[in-house]
């Protein structure tokens, strides 16, 4: 009985203590004039200016810039790597041979194996695609198209052939089966892998320095630039205004689709 | 007659239906995918075999064999077995740490009240941050204090700081595995006089084998080849102690120092290609001994 008791209070002071105090810092640093902040502490802001915060690094870090290259990266990604994934673990799912088998390890390698962030660079520029979107969605696509395989082959192969088999009779070719019948059973293995792959890209700072660095803005590479950057050395309100304003479209995603996003990771990670 | 053989052939030839054939499920499905693999992941890693062995680099536009220097040159000032070590202890101390954190954030937390929903769901807010914003926070907190300026602590409180952030998702999976350990197994060990803390051990913590193994091979992994955490904590300071492999890499590559940098990244690779399957295997088997 005692627990009935202790375990409420045990979660909330844990929460409070353990995730409360680093994000109060966050927000209230992101608060405070650059005098106040010099020195980031957890006392409230005298004169809480978060806006105006906002506004500056807006303006001033370029942030406008760097989103429109980070959407550009994350999108083309994530399109491209659910439909040539699946497309993929479509077949290998369904097609038990020795070959298929030694395909699908290859294709899974990717989740274990580090890319190679340095030579990557040289092929890009070989390539002629060194430094450009373009290069730096097909380094994406190639680090998490393992991911994908890996999860869609596992579902895929929890749904019965029975709807494929209906589609085929009917005389539906291999395209129409995949677009019509497939492609809508994978909703929720997909929506799984969207927001992993999107919380990697969106994040992603380490290969996006190799292969952009410097000639296209990403948000965390432009946080990383700024805060590394002498300007911005002593201006921790500025550095958590940003980190805010990066992090708000992740959470409200994770805050609309949090059930099937729970659910789907879980689930992929026990069986 | 003729379309009665006909329809038969017809028959023989689509086989049975709902079989896997080369036309319900042609090959060239792969072939956009594991095009892409070739080209921007296979092709770059084996690079790396050849570019280690050579002296590219930013300063020169020729490129030239030199044999093993580069990796005899790294071994001979001490960088490679030193960044090695920092790696390993890195990732051994952030396994340990995301999965105590996890677990018992997943035990403390089961019972689906209100509250224990809503304090997961505060868990899973480091997950969602940038690794870098993380960095900066933990920077910032540590500030004016000795924290991160110890040369034999800081990579414990790297470490700690990496566990903190993924812990949420260490839960989560936890939770999951203790949710599919079936009721009637728990109603029996009680039935038998189990007491609550035998059932916890004997009974539970064993089915929770594939939680443990999904769990220490991502947090091993994933640390191996960290960056982010470490690179807006500490920079790899103090004096160098917390230089993983990763940051290593990125320095020496700013450097214009690519054949070294490609060195450690051929380096890195291995150590996880070597490390990666026996520990896969080890935590596989032991799940099959224990189901």
């Amino acid at each position: 009985m005692k627990s009935r008791i202790f375990q409420p209070v045990a979660a909330v002071v844990l929460a409070a203590v353990v995730i409360g105090i680093p994000l109060w810092l966050v927000v209230a640093t992101a608060g405070k004039s650059q005098a106040e902040a010099i020195d980031p502490d957890l006392s409230p802001p005298a004169d809480w200016q978060l806006i105006e915060n906002f506004r500056r690094v807006w303006t001033e870090a370029d942030v406008p810039a760097a989103l429109v290259g980070s959407l550009l990266v994350v999108v083309p990604t994530v399109v491209a790597v659910l439909i040539l994934g699946s497309m993929a673990a479509w077949v290998l799912a369904r097609r038990t041979s020795r070959l298929t088998a030694l395909l699908y390890a290859l294709g899974i390698s990717g989740i274990i194996l580090p890319p190679a962030v340095v030579t990557v660079v040289l092929l890009l520029r070989q390539l002629g695609l060194a430094g450009t979107t373009v290069g730096m969605i097909g380094v994406y696509v190639g680090i998490y198209l393992s991911t994908v395989i890996f999860f869609v082959t596992g579902f895929v192969r929890t749904i019965p052939d029975a709807l494929e088999e209906a589609a085929r009779i009917d005389g539906a070719g291999p395209v129409a089966v995949f677009l019509r019948v497939v492609l809508p059973l994978l909703r929720p293995v997909l929506a799984t892998a969207t927001i992993l792959i999107c919380l990697y890209v969106w994040n992603d700072v380490f290969y996006a320095f190799f292969v952009v660095g410097g000639r296209l803005d990403t948000l965390p590479l432009n946080l990383f630039r700024v805060a590394s950057a002498g300007l911005y050395l002593n201006n921790w309100h500025l550095i958590f205004a940003y980190v805010i304003l990066m992090s708000l479209p992740l959470v409200a995603v994770f805050a609309v689709a949090q059930r099937r996003i729970i659910s789907g990771i879980t689930g992929g990670a026990v069986k | 007659m003729t379309t009665l053989v006909l329809a038969g052939a017809r028959a023989r030839s689509s086989a049975r239906p709902g079989a896997i054939t080369r036309r319900t499920h042609p090959l060239w499905f792969l072939f956009p995918a594991y095009g892409l693999l070739l080209v921007f992941f296979v092709l770059p890693t084996v690079y790396q075999f050849v570019y280690a062995f050579t002296d590219w680099s930013g300063f020169k536009a020729s490129i030239a064999p030199v044999g093993l220097d580069n990796f005899g040159q790294l071994a001979a000032d001490g960088t490679l077995f030193r960044s090695l070590r920092i790696t390993v202890v890195y990732a051994v101390l952030v396994a340990i740490f995301q999965n105590l954190f996890g677990f018992g954030l997943a035990v403390l937390l089961e019972r689906d009240t209100v509250i224990n929903r809503i304090v997961r769901t505060l868990f899973l807010v480091p997950v969602l941050m940038s690794a870098l914003a993380v960095g900066y926070i933990f920077q910032a907190l540590f500030k004016g204090t000795p924290v991160l300026a110890d040369t034999t602590w800081t990579i414990v409180v790297v470490a700690l700081i990496h566990a903190w952030k993924w812990m949420g998702l260490a839960m989560l999976i936890y939770l999951a595995g203790l949710k599919t350990i079936p009721l009637d197994i728990l109603e029996a060990a009680k039935i038998d006089g189990a007491s609550r803390w035998k059932t916890f051990w004997r009974v539970r913590a064993p089915l929770l084998a594939p939680a443990v193994t999904f769990n220490v091979a991502t947090a091993l992994l994933g640390s191996m080849n960290g960056f982010d955490v470490v690179q807006a904590t500490t920079g790899g300071g103090p004096a160098r102690t917390t230089e993983l492999l990763n940051i290593f890499i990125y320095r020496t590559f700013g450097q214009g120092l690519f054949a070294q940098a490609t060195t450690m990244s051929l380096v890195l690779f291995l150590l996880v290609a070597v490390l990666a399957f026996p520990v896969i295997r080890v935590l596989r088997r032991r799940e099959e001994m224990m189901s």
